[in-house]
C-alpha cells in the first residue's frame, strides 16, 4: 500500500467513526429523555418529526442560536479554551476501540480501528486522565463559586476513581498479556470474556466509569440541587453544547471501552461453529459490538434514574475504602487464575 | 465522621449495597412498561366531570334571557371581589335584570360560593379551563361572554340538584 492509500484509508475511518459518534451522542441524548420518560410514566420528546427523532438537532441548534455569554470575572482565554479540551478529549480516545475483526474490502486488507497502537489503553487512561482538565479549567476560569467547586469535586473524584479503574485494567492486561485493545479482544474469544473471568473486576470498572464520566450516581461535579450546573453553570450558547456533547461523547465512549476490555468487544461466542459465511460473521460481530455498546448506554441511563445521588464523603470513602481494596483483589484473583490454571 | 447512630442499622446485605440497588433498578424497569395516562393536549382535551369548577358563568334560557335577578348576593359572597353586578327593571315576570354583570377573571379563585349562594340556579361552574387573555381589560368578561344557552350546562345543573 502507498502512503496515499494509507492516508486515504484512514481519512475514511476517522469521518466513519466521527459520525458515528456524533449520531451516537445525539441519540444517547434523546434516548435519555425518552427513558426518564418511561421511568417517570411520561411520554417524553414525540413532537419534533416522527416519535420526535429529530429533538436532539432541534435542541443543538436552539442552543447554538443562544447568546454566548462570558462572565465579566471569567478568565477569557481559559474560558473558551474549556469546553474545547472536553470535547477534543472525548473524541480522541474513540481512536483505538476496534469495531470488528479485520476485513478484506476493494482488495485491501483493513483493520477495523483507526489507530491500532499497541499501547492503546494507556492512550485511552491518559486521555481519559487529560478530561478532567477540560472540566477543572470551566470551573476555575468562570470565576464564580459553583463552578469552583464542581471543577475541585470534579477532580478529586476523577482521581480517586482513576486509581480503581487502572487495578481492574491491570487485570485484564495480565489476562491478555498486551496493551493493544485489538490483541485484548482477540483474547476474549468463546465464554472467555474477561466479565465473566473477574466478575470483581468488572463491577469495579463499571463503578469507576460511572465516576469518571461523571454520571449519577456520581455526578457531584454537577450536582444541581447544591451547584446550581456545577462546572457549566457560568456556560451558554454553544459552549455549554460542547460539554453536553462531551458528556455523552464519553458516556459511549466508556461504554465502548466495557465492552472492549470486559465483553468481548466483537466477538460472539462460537459464532464460527454455525458455519456462516465470512461476511455475514463479520457483519453479525460488528454488529454485536454496537448492540453491546446500546446496551450499556440503556444501563448508564437507567443507572442515572434510579438511583440517588452519593454525597461527597460517601463518594470518597467508597472510592478509597471499597472500590480500590476490591480492584486489588480482582488483581490476586486474576493472577491465582492465571497460575492455576495456566491461562 | 462523627454521625448519630441511626434509628435502625442496616442489616448485612442491605450493607453490600447491590441487592439494594438491583431492587430499586427492578421497580424502575417494571415502570418503564406501565402504561402512562398522558394526553396530548392540543390534539387531545381533557373531558372534566360535572364536578369540575371552571369558568363561572350565566345560564342563558332558550328563550334568550339570563335567569339573573340581579340579586347581587354573588358579589357578595366572592372572597375575591371579582364580581360586580348592576340591576335595572324589565317587564318580564322577574322583574329585575342585570344591566351589567362582569367577572375579572385575574381575581376569580373558582371557590364556587357565587354557584352555591346564588338562588336562581344562574350562576354555575362550566367545564371551560381555557382561559387566555392578551391583557387585563379582555380579562374582565361582560354578559358577552359569560352567558351560555342551558343546554350545554345540564351536567352541572344535574350534579348541583343531587349534591348541593
Amino acid at each position: 500500500m502507498s502512503i496515499w492509500e494509507i492516508l486515504i484509508i484512514s481519512l475514511v475511518k476517522i469521518l466513519i467513526i466521527v459520525v458515528m459518534l456524533l449520531l451516537t451522542v445525539a441519540y444517547s441524548v434523546y434516548f435519555e429523555r425518552k427513558i426518564s420518560a418511561w421511568v417517570q410514566n411520561r411520554v417524553g420528546p414525540n413532537r419534533v418529526g416522527w416519535l420526535g427523532l429529530l429533538q436532539p438537532f432541534a435542541d443543538v441548534f436552539k442552543l447554538m442560536f443562544k447568546e454566548d455569554i462570558i462572565p465579566t470575572a471569567a478568565n477569557k482565554p481559559l474560558h473558551t479554551l474549556a469546553p474545547f479540551i472536553a470535547l477534543f478529549v472525548a473524541f480522541a480516545t474513540y481512536a483505538v476501540i476496534p469495531l470488528g475483526p479485520p476485513v478484506e474490502l476493494f482488495g485491501y486488507k483493513i483493520n477495523l480501528v483507526v489507530a491500532d497502537v499497541n499501547i492503546g489503553i494507556l492512550y485511552v487512561l491518559a486521555l481519559t486522565s487529560l478530561g478532567v482538565y477540560g472540566i477543572t479549567f470551566a470551573g476555575w476560569s468562570s470565576g464564580s463559586k459553583y463552578s469552583l467547586l464542581g471543577g475541585i469535586r470534579s477532580s478529586a473524584q476523577m482521581i480517586s476513581y482513576e486509581v480503581s479503574m487502572g487495578f481492574s485494567v491491570a487485570g485484564v492486561l495480565l489476562m491478555s498479556q498486551s496493551l493493544s485493545p485489538v490483541k485484548i479482544v482477540e483474547a476474549q474469544y468463546g465464554w472467555m470474556w474477561n466479565a465473566i473471568l473477574q466478575p470483581i473486576g468488572f463491577i469495579t470498572f463499571l463503578v469507576s466509569a460511572f465516576a469518571e464520566t461523571n454520571r449519577l450516581p456520581f455526578d457531584l461535579p454537577e450536582a444541581e440541587p447544591e451547584l446550581v450546573g456545577g462546572y457549566h453553570t457560568e456556560y451558554s450558547s454553544f459552549k455549554f453544547a460542547g460539554f453536553f456533547l462531551a458528556e455523552y461523547a464519553n458516556m459511549a465512549i466508556a461504554s465502548a471501552m466495557i465492552v472492549t476490555l470486559y465483553l468481548g468487544g466483537w466477538q460472539v461466542p462460537y459464532i464460527e461453529k454455525l458455519g456462516l459465511s465470512y461476511t455475514l460473521t463479520t457483519i453479525i460481530q460488528i454488529a454485536s459490538l454496537f448492540i453491546k455498546i446500546g446496551a450499556l448506554l440503556f444501563f448508564f441511563i437507567w443507572v442515572r434514574w434510579s438511583i440517588p445521588r452519593f454525597r461527597y464523603d460517601q463518594l470518597m470513602s467508597l472510592g478509597w475504602k471499597v472500590m480500590f481494596p476490591l480492584a486489588l483483589a480482582n488483581l490476586i484473583w486474576v493472577a491465582a487464575l492465571i497460575m492455576v490454571f495456566g491461562l | 465522621m462523627s454521625l448519630q447512630k441511626r434509628e435502625k442499622d442496616l442489616t448485612v446485605l442491605q450493607k453490600l449495597y447491590i441487592p439494594e440497588i438491583v431492587k430499586g433498578m427492578a421497580l424502575t424497569l417494571k415502570n418503564m412498561f406501565r402504561p402512562n395516562v398522558t394526553l396530548q393536549y392540543p390534539e387531545v382535551r381533557f373531558e372534566p366531570s360535572a364536578s369540575y369548577r371552571g369558568r363561572p358563568v350565566l345560564v342563558q334560557e332558550n328563550n334568550g334571557v339570563e335567569r339573573c335577578v340581579a340579586c347581587g348576593l354573588c358579589s357578595r359572597v366572592c372572597p375575591a371581589l371579582a364580581i360586580e353586578v348592576q340591576a335595572a327593571e324589565t317587564d318580564l315576570e322577574k322583574e329585575r335584570y342585570p344591566q351589567k354583570f362582569e367577572i375579572n377573571m385575574l381575581r376569580c379563585i373558582f371557590c364556587g360560593f357565587c354557584e352555591e349562594v346564588c338562588p336562581e340556579e344562574a350562576i354555575v361552574m362550566s367545564k371551560d379551563y381555557e382561559l387566555v387573555f392578551k391583557n387585563r381589560d379582555e380579562a374582565i368578561f361582560g354578559k358577552d361572554k359569560l352567558l351560555v344557552p342551558v343546554e350545554n350546562l345540564k351536567d352541572r345543573l344535574e350534579f348541583l340538584r343531587k349534591f348541593k
